[in-house]
């Protein structure tokens, strides 16, 4: 039995043709199942009719396919252009089409940050996309999606050790990469133990729902000056962690400021020595 | 005459038996007798809710009554093992102690609901069961393709804030309620009679632990442990029982190794999604389901260890 090897060609081309239409349209009918949150309403609620470009040139969001722990999801937004005066990322909105209160945060930034990079962890409820939309400071908007399987992340139980989380209140961990060069982006990292809690979680004996406990605002300044600072929510993991840059040009303190929902106020300092 | 005794003879056999299940014991439980009077159930190695019967299970006959140590991951469950009770002793079930607040260990609580049963815990139970019991009953409700209502969670009547002393009849049991290690509520058993220490979760063998509550703590917890001299424990997830202190060792090197290479990675800078891909996946090929916990594990040890001074 003999078969050209064109025939085989031929046919399987027209295979793959077949799968790669089909794959499309696939692509096509879940991205429109996938967006229906955000197409129907979500966009034009925080922006309006502003173009928005898809991409990642700009920032890159970073995000597990399939949570492990949907309570504490690690995700990175990489910078893909450098903090100048001339052009700076200015804000990140992070947005979770399928967590209650979907505004996961907003996050702020300047030329001094030399990157507008930032690491997060965040409470995924549902399946669903997780969006990172930079504004540039000539006002561009610029969006990086990624889908992210998990669910529960918000009304999930709290931590595993409560005990632990409420002796340590407000306390803040700061660590920044070594070694520090005066005039280079340096990466750091700002921990603060709290229990941020999304008052979804129902206690089982009253039937109640916990009360809502989280930050709302953070902001981190150098010798004054305003580096970091974010509105923030509870779909920020318990113990909320920030990865971001900044510049130091000088020896000098970080200093940080937490306000809370109950209208608490925490604060940290950490002191950054460059190299001579 | 007669019609009296007709309404005797129909009302004996109506009558339920008290505490007897409509059902009447169709399913017993398998039970291994590891010492005089103490019984386990063992589980099948599973993720919880993709399966039944997943935890080591079981209970202790007293002259006067029986206290059950864990009711299984489901009504069904719990059934079961309470039928199995009745098929070995006449004595009734006095304590049902749950060793911890997890789904696989409390869910069969309501088969053993009756007046003169009492529910003991860790002092810590009762907080986990109301934090946790909604996603609990949620997901056990789409394994049973049913709704459970509230009434499946069964808060303890007792609460042990460092030791109780029960006494099954000639039989005496201590209860240790353990600061936060495997979970934040973990509750140990032992036998005096037979020198029997019921770990349940605070030591796991073939099955990956499952690290809930704090890593240091259990580590500690664990050498505190050693030195109790038993003839044997039983773990909340392996073997029915095993010797002790040896049988801790397996637990001890995976939450050392986790805890050790989670601190160094800390250290340089790596963050929890670099940690998550890298941290003791040597001790990969030495647990069953590794890949269903062992992320987990390391996402509870680094965001426990990153507040270490």
């Amino acid at each position: 039995m003999s078969y050209s090897l064109a025939e085989n060609t031929r046919s399987w081309r027209r295979v793959c043709l077949l799968v790669a239409i089909l794959a499309v349209s696939a692509t096509v009918v879940a991205g429109s199942d996938e967006d229906s949150v955000w197409l129907g309403g979500l966009r034009a609620a925080y922006f309006g009719e502003r173009p928005i470009v898809q991409s990642d040139d700009v920032i890159e969001l970073e995000a597990p396919e399939r949570a492990e722990d949907s309570a504490v999801v690690p995700i990175r937004i990489k910078a893909r252009i450098p903090q100048t005066d001339e052009r700076y990322i200015k804000t990140i909105t992070l947005i979770i089409d399928m967590n209650p209160g979907q505004l996961a945060g907003r996050f702020h930034f300047t030329p001094k940050n030399g990157r507008a990079d930032l690491g997060l962890r965040i409470r995924v409820n549902a399946y669903g996309p997780v969006r990172a939309i930079a504004e540039t400071n000539d006002g561009k908007l610029f969006m990086s999606r990624r889908f992210v399987k998990a669910s529960g992340g918000c009304s999930a139980a709290v931590g595993t050790d409560i005990e632990a989380a409420k002796r340590r209140l407000g306390k803040m961990k700061f660590k920044t990469d070594k070694p520090v060069l005066p005039g280079e982006p340096l990466a750091v990292q700002l921990r603060v133990s709290h229990p941020n809690l999304t008052g979804l979680q129902m206690d089982q004996v009253t039937r109640l729902y916990t009360t809502a406990h989280y930050l709302e605002k953070v902001t981190v300044s150098f010798e004054g000056q305003a580096v970091f600072s974010a509105e923030t929510g509870f779909s920020l993991s318990e113990n909320p962690s920030f990865r971001f840059y900044f510049v130091p040009d000088s020896a000098g303190e970080l200093h940080a400021e937490v306000i809370d929902t109950e209208g608490l106020r925490f604060t940290g300092q950490y002191s950054v020595t460059p190299e001579e | 005459m007669i019609f009296r005794g007709l309404v005797l003879v129909l009302l004996l056999i109506v009558w339920p038996e008290p505490g007897m299940p409509a059902d009447k014991c169709k399913h017993r439980a398998e039970v291994v007798e590891i010492a005089a009077g103490i019984y386990v159930r063992p589980g099948k190695h599973a993720v919880v809710f993709d399966s039944e019967a997943v935890a080591n299970i079981g209970f202790i006959v007293g002259n006067r009554c029986v206290a059950v140590i864990d009711t299984g991951g489901s009504y069904a469950e719990g059934q079961a093992l309470r039928c199995t009770i009745r098929s070995v002793t006449a004595q009734p079930v006095c304590f049902v102690i749950n060793t911890h607040a997890h789904p696989d260990h409390i869910l069969g609580n309501p088969a053993f609901r009756e007046p003169g049963v009492f529910y003991i815990g860790h002092a810590n139970l009762a907080r986990a069961l109301a934090l946790r019991g909604t996603v609990y009953l949620q997901r056990a409700a789409q394994q049973a393709g049913r709704p459970l209502g509230p009434e499946h969670i069964i808060l303890p009547d007792l609460s042990v804030d460092g030791r109780l002393r029960l006494d099954l009849g000639e039989r005496v049991l201590q209860l240790v309620a353990h600061s936060t290690a495997h979970s934040d509520n973990d509750l140990s058993v032992y036998d005096e009679k037979t020198a029997t220490l019921w770990l349940s979760d605070l030591l796991f063998m073939e099955h990956i632990p499952v690290v809930d509550g704090n890593l240091r703590g259990w580590l500690t917890l664990l050498e505190t442990l050693k030195d109790k001299p038993a003839r044997r424990v039983v773990p909340g997830h392996g073997p029915v029982q095993a010797a002790w202190p040896d049988a801790a060792s397996d637990t001890q090197r995976y939450l050392s190794t986790l805890r050790d290479e989670t601190r160094e990675r800390i250290a340089r800078g790596d963050d929890l999604r670099q940690a998550q891909e890298t941290v003791a996946y040597g001790e990969r090929t030495r647990w069953q389901l590794f890949d269903s916990y062992h992320k987990r594990n390391i996402i509870a040890a680094y965001t426990e260890l990153e507040w270490e001074d």
